[in-house]
């Protein structure tokens, strides 16, 4: 028997932005399976698994034809359904021809895709992405695929932002994060991480977003999603004008996304974006904020990505059990309980019916 | 091409009889099930009075307890598969193979119609489960030659109601297949398991109604024909072989027994690998396969030897063995 994966199979992950799926087949790889997606002529996406029923070339080399896939090897043509619709020199089609064709949907910019069971895929259970959008909040984001780490090394990332004090100095890391108390709670599918820092000098990016002289309060409430979506409400407002208590009228408010797909157990593709309510139709800010993420190395996030890689790489060469966790790490601890509690309920005997005989 | 299947070895756990001869077997496996789907199998390696045979049966829902039942029903013209379950005991031991799936079912359509004749509602049964827990549109018309031959149908009709309707074919009851292909959504998904004459008729008026191939589901043993299983004769002047098929051997086994080198893929009648040429025929061919269309069948020209047999008689085929001066080694009888 193999090893249990790290990750759940019965979720919706996201998969590509909208954007990037389109009359042409694109191949990803979400929770180690293959998968070819494509937009139909009816502007659906379809996700079928990318390896031919008759030699398992991948589908991705083959050519889009109407809604249907043809093989690039001996023809074989699959609809959006998996089904097999035709076979080379031969009259009639094996009836047991098919290639698996996962549930997707489109929400919140983003294709998302139900690598599990697809009997228990119901789109209820997207996220909640919606500061993706595009209306409420802009920003324009971004994605590092196959970014070499465990998806949950990004969800620790996350979930513990006083790694921002030393990794990201002189942008958004400051001393008062590390200095601030934070608390943790959760439900049965979330965990949030609350810290407010009060009457504090602002940190440099935060101090032009905000464009006024004077002392800030800061918050970060960081909430994770079961089994990996992290959505971010931070920024800062004038101190001592009420922004504990729900006034953030005179401060700037923004919120960082994160969907971390696992691709495999040690890689993942890490869809990101930052967005803001303020200053919507400025252009040029919108991109500043996305080269203050990333850009050409120079961005918090690709700070982000060398310390994350690193850490992978030093798990891999370290025998020695995983780490320890300090006190900072309540966040990213309970939101590694939510994702072994559903890979506990996924090692349950496989139902796709729940009726007793 | 299909990957070596894993042995596992398991206990026949508990018996109980559904009709007078459809009997369900709890097979508990030594090691844990995975990934069961409806419309999985598993292959039995059936003790008969010879050797032991190879055996598919479809795997009966719900999986949610790490056991796996099949139905089986017993025979007249068994080829020694049915027989041999039926002698089991409680407490024996068996091997069987890991479970496969090449009867998908596919989630996330707007309407699905299912057809099952006998025996042929054990892959149907678990279908049906599935898609009323996915809320799913669907339909289960369920037949047999008598009220007692329906298998299962107290449980079909607490699990899904009204969506099940059965027919008693003593009683005059007919499934009118061609009205109900016609009120299918057109983007929907006809399943079918039952008798050779069942999936005919569906195959052609499906075809007819102007549905597409890849929405109608079946799938095949190849175990059923327009003959009962009947012993009958091979000759192969190329080999100067003449081979007899006893009723519960296949042609494609007993041309393996006689050491002719065969190839062959699927040994259900869908991939047309073991495919040979006929020469002449002195009783009619039970063609059983799904490889050939039926121009194909009618011509008569070839036949698929892992289900396709002779009625009685004797059947003259050819061998694309083209060694040169052969004389077969084996046994000629």
């Amino acid at each position: 028997m193999n090893a249990p994966k790290p990750f759940p199979l019965n979720a919706w992950y996201a998969t590509a932005w909208s954007h990037e799926i389109a009359r042409e087949l694109s191949a990803r790889t979400i929770c180690g399976k293959n998968v070819v997606l494509y937009r139909r002529l009816d502007g659906a996406v379809a996700a079928l698994e990318d390896a031919c029923w008759h030699r398992l070339l991948p589908l991705s080399l083959g050519h889009l034809k109407g809604d249907d896939v043809r093989c690039g090897y001996h023809g074989l043509v699959f609809n959006s359904a998996g089904r097999c619709s035709y076979m080379p020199a031969q009259k009639t089609i094996n009836p047991s021809a098919c290639v698996r064709a996962y549930p997707v949907a489109e929400r919140h910019r983003l294709v998302w895709l139900w690598p599990g069971d697809p009997a228990l895929a119901d789109p209820a259970k997207i996220p909640d992405f919606h500061w993706n959008d595009g209306k409420q909040w802009v920003g324009e984001g971004g994605t590092f695929y196959q970014l070499k780490c465990d998806y949950r090394l990004v969800i620790d990332n996350l979930m513990d932002l006083t790694h921002e004090t030393y990794v990201h100095a002189g942008s958004i890391g400051d001393e008062a994060i590390t200095a601030a108390p934070f608390e943790v709670t959760h439900t049965g599918n979330t965990a949030t991480m609350t810290r407010w820092m009060i009457d504090i000098e602002p940190p440099p990016f935060w101090g032009r977003q905000l464009a006024r002289p004077g002392r800030v309060d800061r918050w970060q409430i960081v909430t994770f999603q079961a089994p990996s979506v992290v959505v971010g409400d931070v920024g800062v407002a004038l101190t001592h004008t009420g922004a504990p208590q729900g006034d953030r009228s005179q401060g700037v408010s923004g919120a960082f996304l994160a969907a971390i797909s696992p691709e495999t157990e040690t890689t993942c593709h890490y869809f990101w974006n930052f967005v803001r309510n303020y200053r919507k139709d400025d252009a040029q800010l919108t991109s500043e904020l996305q080269r203050a993420h990333v850009y050409g190395g120079a961005g918090v996030y690709d700070q982000d990505h060398r310390v994350l890689e690193a850490q992978q790489a030093a798990i891999a060469n370290n025998p020695r059990s995983p780490f320890y966790d300090l006190n900072i790490d309540a966040g990213a601890l309970w939101a590694r309980r939510l994702i072994d509690r559903m890979l506990a309920d996924e090692q349950a005997p496989v139902s796709a019916n729940v009726a007793a005989e | 091409m299909a990957k070596p299947m894993e042995r596992i070895s398991a206990r026949l756990r508990a018996t109980r009889d559904l009709t007078p001869d459809v009997r369900l077997f709890e097979i508990e496996p030594d090691r844990p099930l995975v990934n069961v789907t409806p419309g999985s199998h598993i292959d039995v390696l059936v003790p008969t009075d010879g050797r032991p045979q190879l055996r598919s049966y479809s795997l009966l829902g719900p999986y949610t307890d790490g056991l796996y039942r099949i139905a089986v029903k017993r025979l007249a013209s068994s080829r020694g598969g049915s027989a041999g379950m039926w002698r089991l005991k409680v407490g024996e031991r068996l091997t069987i193979f890991e479970p496969r799936n090449s009867f998908e079912l596919s989630y996330g359509r707007p309407d699905y119609l299912l057809l099952a004749g006998g025996i042929g509602i054990t892959p149907i049964y678990a279908m049906a489960l599935a898609l009323n827990q996915a809320n799913a549109n669907f339909r289960l018309l369920y037949a047999a030659h008598s009220r007692r031959d329906l298998a299962l149908a107290d449980e079909l009709t607490t699990y899904v109601g009204e969506r099940l309707q059965l027919f008693v074919g003593e009683e005059g009851q007919r499934i009118d297949i061609g009205s109900e292909i016609a009120q299918l959504d057109t983007r929907g998904e006809l399943y079918v398991c039952g008798p050779f004459g069942m999936l005919e008729t569906a195959k052609q008026l499906w075809s007819q109604a102007g549905r597409p191939t890849a929405h109608l589901r079946y799938e095949t043993f190849g175990n059923t024909g327009g003959f009962a299983d009947a012993p009958f004769k091979i000759r192969i002047p190329r080999l100067s072989l003449e081979i007899d098929v006893p009723a519960h051997r296949s042609m494609l086994e007993a041309l393996e027994d006689a050491g002719v080198d065969m190839i062959f893929g699927c040994r259900r009648g869908e991939c047309g690998l073991c495919v040979l040429p006929i020469l002449e025929a002195s009783a009619e061919v039970d063609h059983r396969d799904v490889f050939f269309s039926g121009e194909e069948r009618a011509m008569n020209s070839k036949v698929c030897t892992c289900v396709s047999r002779a009625a009685s008689g004797c059947v003259t085929i050819d061998t694309p063995d083209r060694t040169p001066d052969q004389r077969h080694s084996s046994k000629v009888s």
